[in-house]
């Protein structure tokens, strides 16, 4: 792709091993401005851990990861704290915490930012969940009372309470049904163009893949074995990319996209 | 952070705001307030030209304040918005449109009064749920003897184990503490009246009668209650019960009965451990302390005290072994389908469980002084 676009996330020479067991060795990748990012890759070779490793969940044993133009593995406490501001997490399951209702769930990455007072905290909140397509009285239920697909949606509101610049989604549609998903996906998209955010996000999903990502990454033999756009990685001839992208699967979602690419 | 300025000048009545720089969260609220006052002094004109960053809520900001502004009738208008800006302020208005969030009643007294009566509604079924839970243990246990195939042997075996064997130690030595607090503390009011020697009385009959086995129980329905909860909570969480349903295997012959059971066989021998380990720490203390020898201690124990007394105490064994296993299996039965849950119901299990052990032993201690032992 463009070379003269800023990288808001790079990775060089990354490796994590668990034990005596390698996930990541001399993993490279670029992630820039303004774009959706797919993570693909078979079960196992450490998506998850990846995003963990960006988001300094994890450290790895050696390598250089920037975000922002700040080193996550070597940046001072304070310098973490203000980039942990500029993104957001949206985990698995939404990860809210169960004691407080979704408003106050987002209100929490809120509650840092100096001089602003409850009743404004309050409406960002729910603007928050409008614009992350929950039903305006969703703010005052329990992280119990919401179904799958709204707890992922209320997950997505929390990362997106400060506005930040990148947001991580992992496994955005797991566990949802083939409308919940196709909706996601298609919200994924909507805020990224208006909201302007760069989006990493990690999947099994074919569909999200065609429907939301400007670029495709794709994990396998312990790095980003290639990285492109859709068009790019059909033409890839590595055995598992091939399989991946020519599937059964593959073609059904394929067969989708223009369907779903005309906004 | 980039920094933010806001520029306000007048002309022909119009306050002309241009906004320079990002705004964030981190200005929003002088950014609100602004507004409002420019919005109270008469028409607007916001000039975006100088907006390197406009985030949703200041995105916000702006749009509700142009609809304070219509709402009075004053134009308020949004010039030179980037292509960035505009995409901002066009999701954030499409996000807007929203009802009022409605108040919530204030409780009435019907309201309370009605809460009230749940409440104790609820309690008189808990009440009524843990005698079927009791009906259904007995139920399983008869059947057990019609097809003694079918019972759990293994389970028992392992929950003796868990139950019983693992819980010795720290029984054997809270009984024997007790047992040498009771002989100091009962020497040193003693020997006011020189009746140093009625401690082995003391001791034999507040542990044999009472703390032995009521401490034992209460120590159970801490360890084992919960644990009861813990796991058939964690298996219900899970749908392992409902996988067993479907799969035909009697959840209550399968979880419940080797539970119970192995605390019905279980804590009477815990009692009597309590009891010996009580009676030989009081007996060691006041060996100590009183100079009253093991062999003097032994003569007076049986000399002076009653068989009713052992009694007593042992015959409530059983009696808390079925609070505490059915009140840990019927909480494990109440875990929804989260983790939250499970904490709470095991935590409530425990409670309940010992709540209900000294209440019963309140009732026996009545029953037995009527009776007359």
């Amino acid at each position: 792709m463009t070379e003269d676009r800023e990288i808001v996330i790079r990775i060089r020479s990354l490796r994590n091993q668990f034990g005596s067991h390698v996930v990541h060795e001399d993993l490279d990748l670029d992630v820039y401005r303004g774009e959706v990012l797919g993570v693909v890759g078979g079960s196992g070779t450490g998506k998850s851990v990846l995003l963990r490793s960006i988001c300094g969940l994890q450290t790895p044993k050696a390598g250089e990861i920037d975000v922002l133009g700040t080193n996550v593995l070597t940046a001072s406490d304070d310098q973490r704290t203000a980039l942990e501001r500029r993104w957001g997490v949206m985990f698995q399951d939404g990860a809210l915490f169960s004691s407080l209702n979704v408003r106050e769930n987002i209100e929490v990455p809120m509650r840092h930012v100096e001089g602003l007072d409850k009743t404004l905290r309050a409406q960002m909140a729910d603007l928050k969940i409008s614009l992350a397509g929950l039903p305006y009285l969703a703010g005052d239920k329990f992280p119990s009372e919401l179904s799958g697909g709204m707890r992922k949606r209320a997950g997505l509101a929390r990362a997106l309470a400060l506005d930040p610049e990148i947001v991580f989604l992992d496994e955005p549609t797991a566990g949802l049904d083939p409308i919940g998903a196709a909706e996601f996906d298609i919200l994924i998209r909507q805020l990224s163009k208006s909201m302007g955010l760069t989006v990493f996000l990690v999947t099994h999903d074919l569909d999200t893949l065609h429907a939301t990502c400007d670029r495709v990454a794709v994990l396998a033999e312990k790095k980003v074995l290639v990285s492109g756009t859709m068009q790019e990685l059909l033409d890839v001839d590595h055995p598992w990319v091939h399989e991946y992208f020519h599937g059964p699967r593959a073609r059904a979602a394929m067969a989708a996209i223009p369907a779903m690419k005309g906004e | 952070m980039v920094t933010s300025q806001t520029q306000i000048s007048q002309s022909d009545g119009t306050t002309k705001i241009a906004l320079q720089g990002a705004f964030s969260l981190v200005t929003l609220t002088p950014l609100v307030r602004e507004l409002t006052r420019a919005v109270a002094d008469g028409p607007v004109t916001v000039d975006l030209s100088g907006v390197t960053r406009l985030d949703t809520s200041a995105a916000w900001a702006i749009i509700t304040a142009q609809k304070a502004a219509k709402a009075k009738d004053q134009p308020f208008t949004i010039e030179n918005p980037s292509d960035d800006a505009n995409t901002v302020l066009g999701a954030v208005r499409k996000a807007l449109p929203k009802p009022d969030r409605v108040a919530p009643a204030p409780l009435t007294l019907t309201d309370q009064l009605d809460r009230l009566g749940r409440t104790v509604a609820s309690a008189g079924r808990f009440i009524l749920e843990l005698l079927a839970y009791f009906g259904l243990f007995l139920d399983r246990i008869v059947r057990s003897i019609r097809h003694p195939g079918d019972f759990r042997f293994t389970a028992l075996v392992h929950h003796c184990h868990e139950v019983g064997v693992k819980a010795v130690p720290i029984v054997a030595l809270m009984s024997f503490l007790i047992g040498v607090v009771l002989a100091f503390q009962g020497s040193t009011q003693l020997r006011q009246f020189g009746a140093e020697v009625f401690v082995v009385d003391l001791i034999a009959v507040s542990i044999l009668r009472e703390l032995g086995i009521l401490l034992t129980a209460i120590i159970v329905a801490g360890r084992t209650a919960s644990a009861f909860t813990a796991a058939i909570g964690s298996m219900k969480m899970r749908e392992e019960i409902d996988a067993m349903r479907t799969l035909g295997i009697d959840v209550a012959g399968a979880l419940f009965v080797p539970r119970i059971l192995a605390l019905l066989l279980m804590l009477p021998i815990l009692g009597l451990i309590a009891n010996i380990s009580g009676l030989v720490g009081g007996g060691l203390m006041s060996w100590i302390d009183l100079g009253i020898s093991p062999g003097m201690f032994q003569t007076r124990l049986i000399e002076n005290t009653g068989i009713w007394h052992l009694l007593v105490g042992m015959i409530k064994a059983p009696f808390f072994a079925l609070i505490i296993g059915i009140v840990g299996c019927h909480a494990g039965m109440q875990v929804g389908s989260n983790a939250e849950s499970l904490g709470q119901k095991t935590s409530a299990s425990v409670v309940t469980a010992i709540f209900a052990v000294i209440v019963t032993d309140a009732i026996f201690s009545i029953f037995f002084a009527q009776v007359g032992v």
